[in-house]
């Protein structure tokens, strides 16, 4: 597993989410910190594409030998896109979980709600205080 | 920083230094892992694992009666263990239910070594020296006497005879080398379903030997790992597959039982084993995607049958696996079930013990 990492030009969620936003549309996926307390992924459930996504709550799980845990949405959306190879390889989500390991791509309906998310500085702090 | 009150093994230094996982485990900080559960329940699998099972406790039981009160307090005929001697049996309450399941080392010709649960170990020792007053034995709690380490794979037993230099104990049986100048016991026992022993020793000296036993590439594992290795050989976990409501006969642990001793619970439990349980306990497996946990309930449609006591991602099988309470009629290789998992149905289907074999 790589070591802990907290990428400067991701948007953090404190529920341990992370959102890559490009233009009108983000991917989103868990943090390494979520990874880490999760321990070795052994299923994704992705959602279904075209699903509504609402800021704050679980849009798929993640499941570890030990634990199963909820995806919870950074922001609300659209889905445009799954990662269809995790359903294979979901061990992705642990080996690179702000690369292979993202899990979907969505149209995002409010960009104002990105001003509630926070910046990696910001995450760092707050893991700082689990 | 406070780790709330919880107790801590001497290998705990050893544990945090390597970055294991720590969690609370039945009032100890344990580590539920190192590198990964996957990897070191592999390591145990095909090479040699170890686990620090210190939190476990010990109880001396010693005297002219001492025979006498185990076969009062212990399920199987203990009559039966020689000198050198283990025995796993269930510590049964006057109903049948299970206060704890252990091992009985038969040490010397009225000296045995209890081994119990970190979770029973005042409820045993109070319920053994309340038995006991009628006989002339001695009960005595020896937890802070012993570390304890779990050595266990298909070549547990080259590597740690090569690196410490000592005579193992066959299966079943225990031997008293001296390991690193002290005296110790070695038990040829565990939880894995691999070969290995389980070495009982001088706490002081313990990080000493751990450290050995690195160097000579025994991988360091977990709880995680432990959990995911007893189960995929079905062996029972207290607290999860057995609880003091529950009998021997109904987990399919009537093997351990003899009735024929008089043991406490012995009545209830031959009337469970000729008239047959409401419930028994049936391995399954979950084919394809998720995994039943603990706690959810088993259907037949709409009708609720069970309830799963353990369960897991089981990494030698690839799959969703564990141990669940069905009605008995249910309980028979191939039954198809449903688990609800989080307000999903998943497939489940009973299968034979146990549910991993080595091949």
């Amino acid at each position: 597993m790589p070591d802990a990492s907290y990428p400067d030009d991701l948007r953090y969620h404190e529920e341990h989410d992370w959102a890559r936003i490009e233009g009108d549309v983000a991917t989103f996926g868990i943090t390494w910190y979520a990874q880490d307390s999760l321990g070795e992924v052994v299923f994704y459930d992705p959602p279904e594409l075209g699903a509504a996504l609402s800021k704050g709550t679980s849009y798929a799980e993640v499941e570890s030998v030990k634990a199963v845990s909820d995806v919870i949405a950074p922001l609300s959306g659209e889905i445009v896109e799954v990662n269809s190879e995790l359903e294979q390889n979901p061990e992705r989500i642990n080996e690179d979980p702000y690369g292979a390991g993202w899990l979907v791509k969505v149209k995002l309906s409010d960009p104002a709600e990105l001003e509630g998310l926070l910046s990696a500085d910001d995450y760092r702090k707050l893991l700082e205080n689990e | 920083m406070s780790n709330g009150g919880l107790r801590r093994t001497p290998l705990y230094e050893l544990h945090a230094e390597r970055g294991a996982k720590l969690v609370p485990f039945a009032g100890w900080e344990m580590p539920v892992s190192y590198e990964g559960i996957r990897e070191e329940h592999s390591a145990v699998r095909t090479h040699a694992g170890m686990f620090d099972v210190s939190h476990m406790g010990q109880v001396e039981v010693e005297g002219p009666g001492a025979l006498g009160f185990l076969q009062l307090v212990l399920s199987n005929d203990v009559g039966k263990v020689a000198i050198g001697g283990a025995q796993y049996s269930c510590l049964c309450n006057e109903g049948g239910g299970v206060i704890d399941d252990l091992f009985a080392y038969r040490l010397g010709g009225d000296r045995y070594l209890i081994v119990t649960n970190a979770a029973n170990h005042e409820t045993d020792l109070a319920w053994l020296g309340r038995w006991s007053r009628d006989h002339d034995v001695a009960v005595r709690d020896v937890a802070d006497r012993y570390a304890m380490v779990a050595v266990q794979g298909p070549h547990a037993r080259a590597v740690l005879s090569g690196a410490l230099g000592i005579e193992l104990p066959a299966r079943f049986h225990v031997s008293h080398p001296r390991i690193g100048g002290r005296p110790a016991l070695v038990c040829g026992t565990g939880y894995t379903g691999e070969d290995g022993v389980e070495i009982l020793l001088d706490p002081e000296i313990v990080p000493a030997i751990w450290a050995e036993l690195l160097d000579a590439g025994v991988v360091p594992c977990g709880l995680g790992a432990r959990d995911t290795l007893r189960l995929e050989v079905c062996y029972p976990l207290h607290g999860n597959e057995l609880t003091p409501e529950r009998n021997p006969i109904e987990a399919d642990l009537g093997w351990c039982c003899a009735e024929a001793t008089g043991f406490l619970g012995s009545a209830a439990i031959a009337r469970a084993r000729a008239e047959g349980t409401v419930e028994r306990l049936a391995p399954f497996l979950i084919e394809g995607a998720g995994i039943a946990r603990q706690g959810n309930e088993v259907f037949v449609a709409e009708e609720q049958v069970g309830e799963v006591t353990s369960g897991t991602f089981a990494p030698s099988l690839e799959q969703g696996a564990g141990m669940a309470y069905v009605r008995a009629e249910l309980a028979e290789p191939g039954t198809e079930l449903e688990a609800d998992v989080r307000g999903k149905r998943r497939p489940l289907r009973v299968a034979s013990k146990p549910l991993y074999r080595r091949s």
